[in-house]
């Protein structure tokens, strides 16, 4: 579904304070999982997250992307073949990041000082979709999350519990098929996490893939999780104990290159 | 085309909310943006109602003056020529207009006595303007007394006071029966200050005016258009000195506009990286910063040019008006007229929406593109 | 120079416009030589951060051409009264030397910002910024011409004093003068009128012509460009003579007073987005090979071709109308 090719992605390269945040990482994220990137901070794995969500371009190496359905201006998606996002347009890149994913924070970053409710319909507000449907949509999400009468309440109001729920449901907001959270469990107790675990258990079964990047063992041991790759110093590890669910393997369109360190459960 | 619009407003709706939600910052802006557009508009008005008063007036007087002048000074004219001209084809008539200056060291003004045309007031009695009026307190029925040329007073009774509207060209006016004026001014009978020429065709002005010069050479010819001109040039002189001095408070407007764009808090910077992780384009945030702009802009034009209309119709602009009207011992009292035209609210538009645009363009760009994943980094 | 405050407003508009254009083609240089869409080098990521400046400068760009362009015949009449022998903006043009130069370039200007803004419409719906040289070479090309409209009028307007005798639009818009204001007047009604109307003709043919078969973009392009010029030659020599009522009276600009329910703009507006519209269809039309564009270019150049129409659409109905009942008759 999402598959990363030897990406390597730098900051102020060239200069003397160049970091290099990922190296190399090669993967491939299967559909309908809940996949989580392990690693202690500083390891890259939110790097590595954003540029699997397609909100930065990799300094080297490609991205590929499978499964998404339609046309933006002159490229078209028919859901079965790969496409090659890594060097598309900003226009593009977000288009088909609107379209894929839906992002929780590691600090819900909801916009504060405006309604539980309007903070879910940001997302859908550059579509240019009528306001009564965009509204309609964003209520019966909140519904959905037991919601619907905090709706109008300013986010500094909510607790913490339900500002949770109020991010996951701005990150439904336009029905992605792809849910991605950075460290969503690192500002909540342990009631909260596990609640959270569920959520996206649930999400899961509704055909939903999730990505998480965490350091919280709450996450990466919790029953629902199909797979877990490590991360360590901007690369990626061969996870020692990996064989928790039932994997098919999408086989990735590339051969396995010498020396290209795999996360494991890929070999073709 | 409906997509497109449906955007706007979503976007429009995000800007007004972010707007009042730093209320703070942004009255200030608000508050010097409108001094701003208020103070060239109570200007541009001005001078424009101005130009308008003047030609309106002008277009009173006839068509050609002609003065005789002795070396180099205006002298007073002979009938004979009056006849002279009279004969120049194309002339339709000659009218001789008695008119002189009276300085009253009472209040150190200047007066201006005139015989009217027409209706002139009885023997003994004058009508005064109502600058006058007020300046040495005299009404109807009042007596006035002044020193004529021969040292010795000449009393006369009031008998009207001019009408308000015409105090612009009124104030210091005194209207007077001829053998009065003859009289004060020792003015000997068949003499007349300058001559009214009325013409068949306004097209031959010119080439009359040059005949008139050149049979009567001691004379000159003063052409209405002439005189409209000069006034159109004074008051646009005018304005346009104060659009110059203007550009040092546009400059230093447009440095504060900049400045306000870059410095965003870092509460609008976390805000816009909210905004383009959850998938807004660049380009949605430069168009919401553009609606930004477009709100301030619009609610400070509006509200400028609202004052600056009142000021200027209704409170005579009494806050630059010595400066624009000029010096002057007697000042009228006088409404200008409204007289706002589109061209004038669209010159202001120019002098302060396209500057104030242009300078937070620059900071409007550099907050839109910020990464996606700034967010997530921070 | 003659110190107006609209003509301080045009010389800072003038500044600014130069100033953005300028900045622009400065920004065009490190992209055209270091532009590589593949790479996701930090360098590159400017560089695609850089286009959205330089897309907005362009709009401002635009918006402020089309306004200063209204401006500035506004001013050149209100202007008129300094000047002996002028009855309108057509004598302030003709009192010094760059008056009707300023005017030209100004609409040259516009039609190229026009131009450049739909290349940057299109290329922004390509996903591999196929354009990208285009755009910014003819950037470089448009930077010497805003300097030259910029240098051209500011001369213009120091060049004007007070009482400099000149000719009135009368004159200058004469039938049998010299000049090529006095050329344009002269066409003969007789043949200007079934000219008009002929063009008109096949301009809309052309167009819906293209709309349905969808072939055809070059000869539409040329003939609504064509269309342009006989328009405005049109407009010159007989449809103005039916809003003054006068038929004598060829003059351009003063249509565009109050006097006449300020019905310039409109005629004008349109006019200039039909000439734009008209001229992006045919440009789009060369660049049909370029991969990416092949399926975005039609959508567009359908939607430039129906602005186009329209545009001259409504040119030729404020025309009609007012030949229709205006009280002056033309044999």
């Amino acid at each position: 579904m999402i598959r990363l090719d030897s990406v390597k992605k730098g900051f102020n390269t060239g200069s003397l304070n160049e970091f290099i945040a990922v190296q190399d990482a090669s993967l491939s994220i299967g559909e309908r999982r809940i996949t989580v990137l392990k690693g202690p901070s500083g390891s890259g794995k939110t790097t590595l997250l954003s540029l699997i969500g397609c909100m930065a371009r990799p300094t080297s190496g490609r991205i590929f992307l499978r499964g998404t359905e339609g046309s933006i201006g002159s490229l078209t998606f028919d859901g079965m073949s790969e496409v090659e996002v890594t060097s598309l347009p900003e226009r593009f890149l977000t288009e088909i990041r609107r379209r894929t994913f839906g992002f929780i924070f590691q600090q819900f970053n909801l916009v504060r000082g405006i309604t539980a409710l309007e903070n879910v319909m940001l997302p859908a507000y550059p579509l240019g979709e009528k306001h009564g449907l965009t509204k309609a949509r964003a209520v019966s999400i909140l519904e959905h999350f037991g919601l619907e009468d905090r709706a109008s309440a300013r986010v500094e109001w909510l607790s913490g519990g339900e500002t949770q729920r109020v991010a996951i449901a701005r990150a439904l907001m336009n029905d992605p098929p792809v849910i991605i959270a950075d460290e969503p469990t690192a500002h909540l107790d342990s009631a909260l996490s596990s609640e959270l675990m569920d959520t996206f258990g649930r999400l899961k079964s509704e055909g939903k893939t999730v990505i998480i990047a965490s350091h919280d063992p709450l996450v990466f041991e919790s029953a629902a999780v199909d797979r877990v790759i490590s991360v360590k110093d901007g690369r990626i590890e061969q996870a020692p104990s990996m064989d928790r669910a039932c994997f098919e393997g999408e086989a990735p369109t590339a051969r396995p290159r010498e020396g290209m360190i795999l996360a494991p459960m890929d070999a073709a | 085309m409906a997509r497109w619009i449906e955007k706007q407003r979503n976007i429009i709706d995000f800007t007004l909310s972010a707007l009042l939600r730093r209320k703070g910052k942004n009255i200030s802006l608000l508050v010097v943006y409108t001094i701003v557009v208020f103070t060239l508009a109570s200007a541009i008005f001005f001078t424009h109602a101005m130009k308008e008063e003047a030609s309106l007036i002008l277009r009173g007087t006839p068509e050609m003056v002609v003065q005789r002048l002795m070396a180099g000074r205006h002298e007073l004219i002979p009938p004979a020529y009056g006849r002279v001209i009279s004969g120049i084809r194309g002339v339709t008539a000659v009218e001789g207009r008695l008119w002189g200056y009276y300085y009253d060291p009472v209040v150190g003004a200047n007066y201006t006595l005139m015989v009217p045309r027409q209706a002139p007031p009885p023997e003994g009695s004058i009508v005064i303007g109502k600058g006058l009026s007020r300046q040495r307190q005299v009404y109807e029925g009042d007596m006035l007394s002044f020193r004529a040329h021969d040292g010795r007073p000449r009393s006369f009774v009031v008998q009207g006071i001019l009408s308000p509207e015409s105090e612009l060209v009124s104030a210091d006016l005194i209207l007077i029966s001829e053998k009065g004026f003859r009289d004060f001014f020792g003015l000997p009978r068949p003499y007349v200050t300058d001559l009214a020429v009325s013409v068949k065709n306004p097209q031959e002005l010119v080439t009359i005016a040059r005949k008139i010069s050149e049979i009567l050479p001691e004379t000159r010819p003063i052409i209405r258009d002439e005189m409209t001109r000069t006034y159109d040039a004074v008051f646009d002189w005018r304005g346009g000195m104060v659009v110059v001095l203007f550009m040092t408070s546009l400059l230093a407007f447009a440095i504060l506009a900049w400045d306000k764009a870059s410095g965003i808090s870092a509460e609008e910077r976390r805000e816009i990286g909210i905004l383009k992780a959850i998938g807004w384009e660049t380009s949605d945030v430069i168009l919401m910063k553009v609606w930004e702009g477009l709100v301030v802009s619009l609610l400070s034009f509006l509200l400028g040019i609202v004052f600056a209309y009142f000021h200027v119709f209704s409170g005579s602009a009494f806050l630059f008006a010595q400066a624009l009207k000029g010096w002057s011992t007697l000042y009228p009292v006088f409404r200008l007229a409204p007289f706002v035209g589109l061209a004038q609210v669209a010159l202001l538009f120019f002098l302060t929406v396209v500057p104030y645009t242009v300078a937070t363009m620059l900071p409007s760009w550099k907050s839109a593109v910020v990464d996606p994943d700034a967010v997530m980094r921070a | 120079m003659i110190l107006q405050p609209t003509v301080i407003s045009l010389l800072l508009i003038c500044l600014v416009n130069t100033a953005m254009v300028l900045g622009s083609a400065g920004c065009a240089i490190p992209i055209l030589r270091r532009w590589d869409i593949r790479s996701g080098s930090e360098e590159q990521l400017l560089l695609e951060r850089r286009t959205y400046l330089v897309s907005m400068m362009l709009s401002y760009v635009l918006a402020l051409e089309v306004g200063s362009f209204f401006l500035f015949i506004y001013a050149a009449d209100s202007l008129h009264p300094l000047f002996t022998g002028a009855m309108c903006a057509a004598g302030t043009f003709n009192a010094d030397g760059y008056g009707y130069p300023a005017l030209l370039l100004k609409i040259v200007g516009l039609m190229l910002a026009g131009l450049w803004l739909i290349l940057n419409f299109v290329d922004s719906r390509a996903h591999d910024y196929p354009l990208i040289r285009v755009k910014y070479s003819l950037l470089l090309l448009l930077a010497p011409m805003a300097t030259a409209e910029g240098a051209v009028e500011t001369a213009f307007f120091i060049g004007l004093k007070g009482n400099m005798i000149t000719s009135c639009c009368r004159s200058l818009f004469e039938s049998g003068g010299r000049g090529v204001a006095a050329q344009m007047a002269s066409v003969p009604v007789r043949v200007a009128t079934p000219a008009f109307f002929a063009s008109l003709a096949a301009t809309f043919a052309s167009g819906h012509f293209y709309q349905i078969t969808k072939r055809g973009a070059y000869l539409f392009s040329l003939v609504s460009s064509a269309n342009f010029i006989v328009s405005a030659v049109a407009l010159i020599s007989f449809i103005s003579l039916y809003f003054y009522e006068l038929p004598n009276h060829h003059c351009p600009f003063c249509i565009l007073q109050k006097a006449y329910w300020y019905v310039g703009y409109p005629l004008y507006g349109s006019l200039l987005a039909g000439g734009v519209s008209g001229l992006g269809v045919g440009v789009l039309a060369c660049l049909r090979k370029t991969g990416s564009l092949s399926r975005i270019l039609p959508r567009v150049q359908r939607r430039l071709a129906s602005v186009c129409l329209a545009s001259y659409a409504l040119f030729a109905a404020i025309s009609v109308w007012e030949m229709l009942f205006s009280r002056l008759t033309l044999r």
